[in-house]
């Protein structure tokens, strides 16, 4: 079978990310794959051992983003692609999913794309939805378990409400979330693997596709305001006595 | 300006959101609710009394199971016959899909968790955290309709006016099934974690009882339910970090945080939990925070209003009986 895995790169969630003259900013915290997106690799590399498929790693982002890529290498997929092009600065989801669906017929196709649930940045989680509906493929969203049967898949999607079973043809575009399993580690091998892999670089015109116009754009940008963060700690002789103190403040805030 | 409002709900159950998505769209003009679904006709009541000027039915058996691509296809066809302004819906995981698919179909944009909506000279004009609530951004959508989905609790949700009707109109639906639906495990208690005023939410602390023996399971678990004692007492909604639901002490859908779900209640109450960045962004936004940790030195004091430095499970049983005896429950 045959899987590509998207995946995007963000900085890092440690990262103290802030609004500084109309840019996000981020000092100098290091950049990593996507969180979300290393679920995806995971559960792609899943799929890939249970039918001896072949899992293809695919990011939009600059020439620095081949670092998340190698990462994906790394974790044990077996090829990577990186779309690059300064026309694609200020993408929104729907221009990501157009560049993603071309880029995905140019690998050749594949019987299953896989995303995260959403990234770090953004966070929208528009783009599994719009990738899927630009290639005309279902759209199995928030899977926690992932089976293949032949020509079919058959996901766990985990709602709010609990747990439903889905199935769908493929090719399927599925975005997985946490219950999946824990990524794994790269290999020794693997980062030796990755360190070599040449990636290659595909622009728009190799996708034959023409720069995309942003439908949705940033008008401003803002630090959220400040928050009073003085703790005051509740103390007292017993618990009932600090229990009593504690109930007394919060019913004074006025939130219940 | 005409608004439409996809009103989402799980077999029947209505996400209150979507009553705030409701309200904010009257604060615009005219409000259009989107029911879907089969036997639905209750939902399109509740509508009208949430303020709908008319509502929009698509009642149809092979809408019965909430699928992505004919929920789509059914409100791109809608918005294609009658050209609203704007759509909204609240932002839940079936409401991210249908918009973003039918955005493809409908040639526009989505702006996601607004968190504030102003109509700045015919322009809408969203506001919505990004970089996880680290930065605010005020964003614009060129295309049209603009569809925006609403984070539940930053809207306030409209009252309810028994008996009050309006037009109600059929439509057909698209039901274009490429997914099946093949069953449910629904959760015995449904937890609502983003519309709850309160929260009560226990961490990998909730298990370390020395007193309650040797089985982390078990003592977890008792953990856990005088947590829920005090979120009952409350009203509110058990949460979770994600060291306990990774232990398997608590279900993922209780989980707050980075992989779970970003909460903003009036009352959040952190028991046993450190407070790691990726569990901080998913509730710092709570009106209150209290937190109550055996760690002087947890970083989860640096946003709480109120903290304890005790055991949980001396502390968390006597708050319960305070609250109890001044609520007078």
């Amino acid at each position: 079978m045959k899987i590509i895995a998207c995946i995007k790169q963000v900085p890092d969630s440690e990262a103290k990310v802030k609004a500084e003259n109309g840019q996000v900013s981020w000092g100098d915290a290091p950049l990593v794959i996507n969180p979300f997106d290393e679920y995806a690799v995971e559960g792609a590399l899943q799929q890939k051992e249970t039918t001896n498929g072949t899992v293809t790693a695919l990011c939009i982002g600059p020439e620095s983003a081949k670092d998340a890529l190698k990462h994906a290498l790394a974790m044990g997929a077996d090829e990577a692609v990186l779309v690059s092009d300064s026309a694609l600065d200020g993408l929104d989801t729907l221009g990501a999913a157009r560049v993603l669906a071309a880029a995905i017929q140019k690998i050749g196709g594949a019987d299953m794309v896989v995303f995260g649930r959403q990234t770090l940045d953004n966070g929208a989680g528009l783009t599994p939805a719009q990738t899927a509906r630009v290639l005309g493929w279902p759209m199995l969203g928030l899977a926690g378990q992932i089976k293949v049967d032949g020509g079919n898949v058959t996901v766990e999607r985990v709602i709010e409400e609990g747990r439903q079973t889905v199935s769908a043809k493929l090719p399927a575009v599925l975005s997985v979330v946490q219950s999946i399993g824990e990524p794994r580690y790269p290999s020794f091998m693997g980062i030796r693997k990755a360190s070599k892999a040449a990636i290659p670089v595909w622009t728009l015109a190799d996708l034959g596709v023409a720069a995309p116009t942003a439908l949705v754009t940033r008008a401003e940008l803002m630090n959220p305001p400040s928050r009073e963060t003085k703790v005051e700690i509740i103390t007292g002789e017993s618990p009932a006595e600090i229990a009593d103190k504690l109930a007394d403040k919060i019913l004074a805030e006025k939130v219940l | 300006m005409k608004t439409f409002v996809y009103i989402d709900h799980f077999k029947g159950a209505v996400q209150p959101a979507s009553w705030e998505a409701l309200g904010l769209a009257k604060t615009f003009g005219s409000a259009v609710a989107l029911v879907f679904g089969s036997g639905v006709d209750g939902i399109a009541q509740s509508a009208f009394e949430f303020g709908a000027d008319e509502v929009l039915l698509v009642d149809d058996p092979a809408l019965l199971d909430y699928r992505a691509e004919p929920f789509a296809s059914t409100l791109s066809a809608l918005a294609a016959a009658s050209s609203p302004d704007l759509i909204l819906f609240p932002t839940t995981a079936r409401t991210r899909e249908l918009a973003a698919m039918s955005a493809v179909d409908l040639g526009t944009g989505v702006l996601t968790d607004v968190t504030a909506l102003e109509a700045d000279d015919g322009n809408l004009v969203a506001t919505r955290p990004i970089y996880e609530g680290k930065v605010l951004e005020k964003t614009v959508c060129a295309g049209k309709p603009v569809m925006a989905t609403i984070r539940a609790r930053a809207f306030p949700k409209p009252t309810a006016e028994a008996g009050r009707t309006g037009t109600l109109t059929r439509a057909d639906a698209k039901a274009e099934a490429i997914t099946a639906v093949e069953g449910y495990a629904v959760a015995e208690n449904i937890v609502n974690l983003t519309d709850s005023p309160v929260i009560v939410s226990g961490g990998r602390g909730v298990s370390n009882n020395p007193s309650l023996g040797l089985d982390e399971k078990a003592t977890a678990q008792k953990g856990f339910d005088l947590v829920g004692d005090l979120a009952s007492v409350l009203g509110g909604a058990v949460g979770a970090s994600r060291a306990a639901v990774d232990a398997g002490y608590i279900p993922y859908s209780n989980q707050v945080g980075q992989t779970g779900k970003v909460v903003s209640p009036d009352l959040y109450i952190a028991a046993g939990i450190s407070g790691a960045i990726q569990h901080l962004v998913g509730m710092r936004n709570a009106k209150v925070i209290v937190a109550i940790n055996k760690d002087a030195d947890a970083p989860i004091f640096t946003q709480a209003r109120y903290g304890v430095v005790g055991d949980l499970f001396a502390i968390i049983p006597a708050l319960t009986e305070a609250f109890k005896k001044k609520l007078g429950k």
